[in-house]
């Protein structure tokens, strides 16, 4: 929890990405899907990137990891990525200057930083036992033999809340429930003890009482090895429950970033804001009619002139918004955000 | 929003099961009770809700309903406007013919849900030409007076759905399920699939046609802070059986399954500082080929007593309107949403 939890310290930086720039070039022109992204992840912190489909929020997520599809590629910016040896000692790696299939980039990825995607369904293979797959983690990055791997296995699908992990380290994935496959993605992201965990959309393809049940186990793992999580989601419900900190993207940029008492009950950017009055709440003592942001999410190829939120922003400065990309100014509170009303706070 | 004009569709003891077949010669080898002796009423202009998660039944319900698929038992008394009431369950195709002009249906995934080698008019249009004769302008001016209902422009008839955002598709697949002047509308995860500010501008749209065209809602979903916003009573669905059904404000506010109060408590809250005391349900859904004993949701019960592995409690009203299928309704407490 946010309250409980000091600031954090630089000696707990684990990633900071900085004007981070993915583009893909296609027949139609060229979509901007990241434009200048910057964002720190922290050691036993929780950074929850949300915003709506086609922000970039995934592909930011993916180019940390190298594995953005064809053709993107990272055109800009670096993600340093801080390594903290037992003795203190830190080695920073660039993964944007890595090859995808790079050694260096191999050791990193599920190793130090592990993934969990959104469809447990897909993302597992159907051929093979959960055994198999997730004892290859363990072979290849820590070097077990079949045995230890199998023991360490166990272990780690017990660790997750794995019924019988015996007997369901040899089942194969489609005689597991979808809450049940995404504990032993979980259990595969985890079983080498990362650095780091990026998880896309986690929950999303669960239902409400599975997901819950996710949460509360990703709360409690990051409790007990102390990773830093970067969680991406559209859920503003789930990032209330599990964020420490908070990225608001909107078309390839962070709008805003912050804590996230602060994203919640002071927000400053007007897409934040209008975001927060959409969605729908289960107290009963406000007015029946919904808040909507007017508009749609402008198509990839068309981004408007100015700043990007410009077309639906209802807090629009005539002739500037049309004309200027806001840069990310510091608040005063924490956090910065996009948008020209705060130009007067200093420039971050 | 409310009002209770008489009854427009008595469910009663509804029942879908599925065979699951295997082995040699296919032969029957059980069945998967996915709707099992299903009761309620839905009243005319009010939206009711129906909630549940995954393979509990609510989309099945749905489609008994509109006649997709013939129910194993049960009947469906449907109050047309003028007339004495008619079972739908027991009509052949012919029969059904009158009411399903009545009875639409809005689906989930407006992707797959338009056909991308049809013009929005042709879609919208279709049943407008086979159950009303329209043709040449008079269809077009009826389609576009349809768009401009659902904050469409006219001139987008002749598009392809390839050419429209998520948000533009529902809004056809509303136009299309309006287009005959239903009663009644089965809206199937109707703004699942949408992010939220489009999802937004979805539910008001649904509010304001319902308020101009007099529509009854079946609205089904798994988001109970989207149902909370639309519907005026709500019932819950596990394993094929109806749990509760309450108007949406008791529902939420003193819910009496705990079904429902771990359900309620399992929906993340927008606000940090209230991270909610989450009641975590051991396990998972139970299949619903082979439910539990008893009442089917007593082995993740935190409040069982053996009497619930044994009898299977049936739906009774416990308070004005308030409906729960749980032997100890009046002995335990249980939490609602603060508010």
């Amino acid at each position: 929890m946010p309250a409980e939890r000091p600031s954090p310290s630089a000696d707990d930086l684990l990633l900071e990405v900085r004007d981070l720039h993915v583009h893909f070039p296609l027949d139609e022109g060229t979509v901007r899907a990241v434009a200048g992204v910057d964002f720190d992840v922290y050691r036993n912190r929780t950074l929850c990137v949300v915003g709506e489909s086609g922000c970039g929020k995934s592909v930011s997520a993916q180019s940390i990891l190298q594995l953005v599809d064809r053709p993107g590629r990272i055109v800009q910016g670096q993600i340093r990525f801080h390594q903290h040896d037992a003795d203190g000692g830190v080695t920073v790696t660039d993964l944007a200057s890595l090859r995808s299939s790079s050694r260096a980039m191999r050791s990193i990825r599920g190793r130090h930083i592990g993934m969990v995607f959104q469809e447990p369904n897909t993302s597992l293979s159907p051929i093979h036992t959960v055994g198999n797959q997730i004892s290859e983690v363990i072979q290849l990055h820590l070097g077990a033999d079949e045995d230890t791997a199998r023991r360490q296995g166990i272990e780690m699908l017990e660790r997750v809340g794995i019924a019988r992990p015996a007997q369901n380290y040899d089942a194969y994935t489609f005689e597991l429930s979808g809450g049940m496959r995404q504990r032993v993605m979980i259990a595969m992201a985890l079983v080498c003890s990362p650095a780091l965990l990026i998880a896309d959309e986690p929950t999303t393809a669960l239902d409400v009482t599975t997901q819950a049940q996710i949460m509360s186990l990703l709360q409690e793992l990051q409790a007990d090895f102390g990773m830093g999580v970067m969680l991406i989601t559209h859920d503003l419900g789930v990032v209330a429950e599990m964020a420490d900190d908070v990225v608001v993207m909107y078309l390839g940029q962070v709008a805003e970033y912050g804590d996230v008492d602060r994203i919640f009950h002071a927000p400053t950017h007007p897409y934040t804001k209008a975001l927060l009055r959409s969605i729908p709440n289960l107290d009963f003592d406000q007015d029946i009619r919904l808040d909507s942001i007017r508009g749609m999410v402008p198509d990839p190829f068309h981004r408007p002139a100015g700043c990007p939120f410009g077309p639906r922003c209802d807090e629009v400065i005539e002739g500037r918004c049309e004309a200027e990309n806001p840069p990310a100014f510091s608040l005063a509170e924490g956090g910065s955000v996009r948008c020209l009303h705060y130009e007067e706070v200093t420039l971050s | 929003m409310s009002g209770t004009n008489g009854t427009l569709l008595s469910v009663r003891n509804l029942s879908m099961f599925f065979p699951v077949r295997g082995g040699f010669l296919q032969g029957h080898r059980g069945e998967v009770r996915a709707v099992d002796d299903v009761s309620f009423d839905i009243q005319v202009g009010e939206t009711l809700g129906l909630v549940g998660e995954s393979g509990c039944g609510k989309t099945t319900t749905g489609r008994c309903i509109l006649r997709v698929v013939a129910p194993t038992a049960g009947e469906l008394w449907y109050h047309p406007r003028e007339g004495e009431p008619v079972d739908l369950a027991r009509l052949d195709t012919a029969g059904l013919l009158p009411w399903r002009q009545e009875i639409r249906m809005i689906f989930q995934d407006p992707f797959a849900s338009l056909n991308p080698r049809l013009p929005v008019l042709e879609i919208v249009g279709e049943c407008l030409k086979v159950n009303r004769g329209l043709r040449g302008s008079a269809l077009e001016d009826r389609v576009a007076e349809l768009l401009g209902l659902v904050g469409l422009r006219p001139e987008y008839m002749r598009r392809y759905p390839h050419a429209f955002s998520g948000g533009e598709r529902q809004r056809i697949g509303i136009a299309r399920a309006l287009a005959l002047n239903p009663r009644l509308v089965v809206a199937d995860e109707a703004v699942s699939a949408l992010d939220v500010s489009v999802r937004s501008q979805t539910l008001n749209l649904l509010q304001d046609l319902q308020n101009e065209m007099q529509l009854t809602y079946l609205f089904i979903s798994h988001d109970l802070s989207v149902v909370r916003y639309v519907c005026n009573r709500v019932a819950v669905m596990y394993v094929g059986k109806l749990v509760e059904l309450a108007d949406t404000r008791s529902l939420f506010l003193t819910p009496q399954h705990p079904y429902t109060e771990a359900l309620l408590s399992s929906v993340p809250k927008p606000d940090p500082r209230i991270r909610s005391q989450r009641i975590v349900l051991e396990g998972d859904v139970p299949d619903p080929a082979q439910p539990p004993s008893g009442c089917h949701f007593h082995p993740r019960c935190r409040y069982a007593v053996d009497r619930c592995a044994e009898e299977t409690p049936p739906l009774r009203e416990t308070a004005g309107g308030h409906h729960v299928a749980c032997h100890l309704a009046d002995e335990i407490e249980l939490a609602g949403i603060q508010g």
